[in-house]
């Protein structure tokens, strides 16, 4: 008797979540709100004004021009070059869940007409961390845009190190950061933007070597977590702590831009440098500076 | 574990030392039973786990790079702080010579006390350290010194300042000037290589560890409690990371294992420093027989290929 009263409410509660709106609680506040209502709101909470993570999709369709997304490198999925014990299997189950291979999704698209190379880390896949393929995936957007003599737009997020891989996830920084030190030194423009959270391997190589730094509001950005500086130092973080607000006051951040004037912003930096071209780059070949 | 065995060696050789200073004949039977027991202690030596290394790595009494700069250069003269902010204790470095070369050497300073290791910090750098760092190196770039790197850090210091004065910008920007340089860079892993922190001295031309040094994405403790929320399986940690020389060396990381003498560089610093000796000057040779050009993409192409 108990046992069919308890299957009815289970049958019950399958068919109500069925017919009821698909529903998003905000992480910060708790409340929520339809997903469809999420969406047009970019992820920012309709109630709290708190950002939320954004898919690489939803980030790119936010910033391009519709119709000019081309992703490239999109089939290179998880290597596991420690046999890491259920490494390869979350990697699938994670894949399943989200349609991404890796974390790192890189595509060409126009802003406003102008031809870029973007590159999105999506924290729903092992959190953004920085696997061998992220950095060969970043590495290779480098070069790119490099090649192409486009400018370079990277939305940084991430947990850190994927620890699972080890020794080889820890290379990928000086990889990354090598190359951008070898397209900023042929003259390219890197526009780094801050999404919350940007943390370790990240923070420590590409993420923070951009020529222009951008932020999201509220977004945690910082080398060392908030838990690890506290138990290492015993001492209560400062209010804000390595929030974007906080690096802006530091000196570490440009500008804080909301997703609303994402976009324009940088489209704005981008002719600028477009614009500063013709001026310079004859004379300064001209001038066998290298 | 050899740790209990390697404390009783510390005993013996503590012994050693005063018998030897008092230069009695009367000693010698002790002396001779002493070294016997000594040999005897170091047998589990032979075969070491991962976490035995890293025990090794960590170990107060190892040679650090107050004593390689002593032992393996002359003329050493110490440049201190980032001219920008400050003197950070837990980077070490300057000018010296190597078999009469004018070079630059910096790395990770930790000493053989506790004093020294407060002092020092433990080998924790702040973005001072690094921007230090990135000085002497940028100046090794302009006056043509090949550099020479010394890791030994558990990583980064995680500290309040650190992060507000750009702890990840100072890194990654080392790395970022470290592939451009024109100059040969051999970079040696000597105790603990851990993180973001080693690695920002260490985009070399030539990577080399001493036979007991570790070089890990992080520490098995901190990989352990992030993994397993558990920072208790240390060991197990250690086992699965893969983060020994050999295991580096096999990962196509390293270049080259320095062998250590048994029982670790402290048993016998003076060989530890001839086999270094010998490393560095080979590899500096043939460093030294390539172009500016060559150098800057020899490097960019080992890190390139790090897969
Ligand atoms: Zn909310």
């Amino acid at each position: 008797m108990e046992k069919e009263e308890r299957s009815l409410k289970t049958v019950f509660r399958t068919v109500t979540r069925k017919l009821a709106p698909d529903y998003v609680n905000c992480k910060s506040c708790g409340r929520r709100a339809v997903r469809k209502v999420w969406q047009e709101n970019m992820n920012i909470c309709p109630f709290c004004g708190r950002y939320q993570a954004m898919s690489a999709d939803q980030r790119l369709s936010l910033i391009f021009d519709p119709g000019s997304r081309q992703d490239f490198n999109s089939d290179a999925g998880v290597r596991d070059p420690l046999n890491f014990p259920g490494y390869s299997e979350k990697a699938k189950k994670l894949e399943k869940k989200t349609g991404l291979k890796e974390s790192a999704v890189t595509a060409f698209g126009r802003i406003n007409g102008i031809k870029v190379v973007a590159v999105v880390l999506d924290t729903r896949f092992f959190m953004g961390s920085m696997s061998s393929r992220v950095g060969e995936k970043v590495t290779r957007a480098v070069e790119t845009a490099d090649r192409e003599k486009l400018p370079l737009i990277i939305f940084a997020a991430s947990g850190g190190a994927r620890m699972q891989e080890g020794i080889h996830s820890l290379m990928q920084m000086a990889k990354t950061s090598s190359a951008v030190q070898e397209f900023s030194e042929n003259g390219g423009l890197y526009i780094s933007c801050l999404t919350h959270p940007t943390t370790g391997g990240v923070t420590a190589s590409f993420a923070t070597l951009g020529d222009i730094t951008l932020a999201e509001p509220g977004a945690l950005i910082g080398f060392a977590g908030p838990r690890v500086i506290e138990q290492t130092i015993g001492v209560k973080l400062p209010k804000g702590f390595q929030r974007a607000e906080y690096l802006h006051k530091h000196g570490f951040v440009d500008r804080i831009v909301k997703r609303q004037e994402l976009k324009e912003v940088l489209y704005d930096i981008l002719k600028l440098h477009e614009d500063s071209r013709g001026a310079f780059t004859e004379d300064i070949l001209k001038g066998g500076s290298r | 574990m050899i740790r209990e065995s390697l404390m009783e060696v510390g005993r013996i050789n503590m012994r050693m030392e005063e018998l030897r200073s008092k230069g009695r004949a009367e000693d010698d039977q002790e002396m001779l039973d002493l070294s016997m027991e000594k040999a005897r202690m170091l047998r589990p030596c032979v075969n070491l786990t991962a976490e035995d290394k890293v025990f090794l790595a960590r170990k107060i009494e190892r040679p650090h790079i107050d004593d390689f700069i002593k032992a393996l250069f002359t003329d050493f003269f110490e440049q201190r702080g980032d001219h920008l902010y400050d003197d950070d204790p837990a980077i070490y470095g300057g000018i010296a010579r190597f078999h009469g070369i004018p070079v630059s050497v910096v790395g990770h300073r930790k000493g053989h006390t506790a004093e020294e290791n407060v002092a020092y910090n433990f080998g924790m750098a702040k973005p001072e350290g690094y921007r230090k760092a990135l000085r002497i190196m940028d100046q090794a770039e302009k006056f043509g010194r090949p550099i020479i790197t010394f890791i030994d850090t558990p990583g980064a210091f995680p500290g309040i300042d650190a992060e507000e004065h750009g702890q990840g910008e100072a890194i990654a920007r080392n790395m970022a000037r470290m592939s451009s340089y024109h100059v040969p860079v051999i970079s040696i892993v000597t105790g603990e290589g851990s993180s973001g922190g080693a690695l920002a001295l260490g985009v070399c031309n030539r990577l080399l560890m001493l036979e007991y040094a570790v070089y890990s994405v992080l520490s098995p403790e901190g990989f352990a409690s992030i993994l397993w929320k558990d920072s208790s399986r240390h060991a197990e940690a250690c086992e699965i990371m893969k983060l020994t020389a050999d295991d580096i060396r096999e990962a196509h990381v390293a270049d080259e294992v320095i062998p250590e003498p048994l029982g670790g560089g402290q048993e016998n610093p003076r060989r530890l420093y001839g086999s270094m000796d010998m490393a560095i000057e080979k590899n500096l040779s043939a460093l030294m027989a390539m172009s500016p050009g060559e150098l800057l993409r020899d490097r960019r192409r080992k890190f390139r290929g790090m897969q």
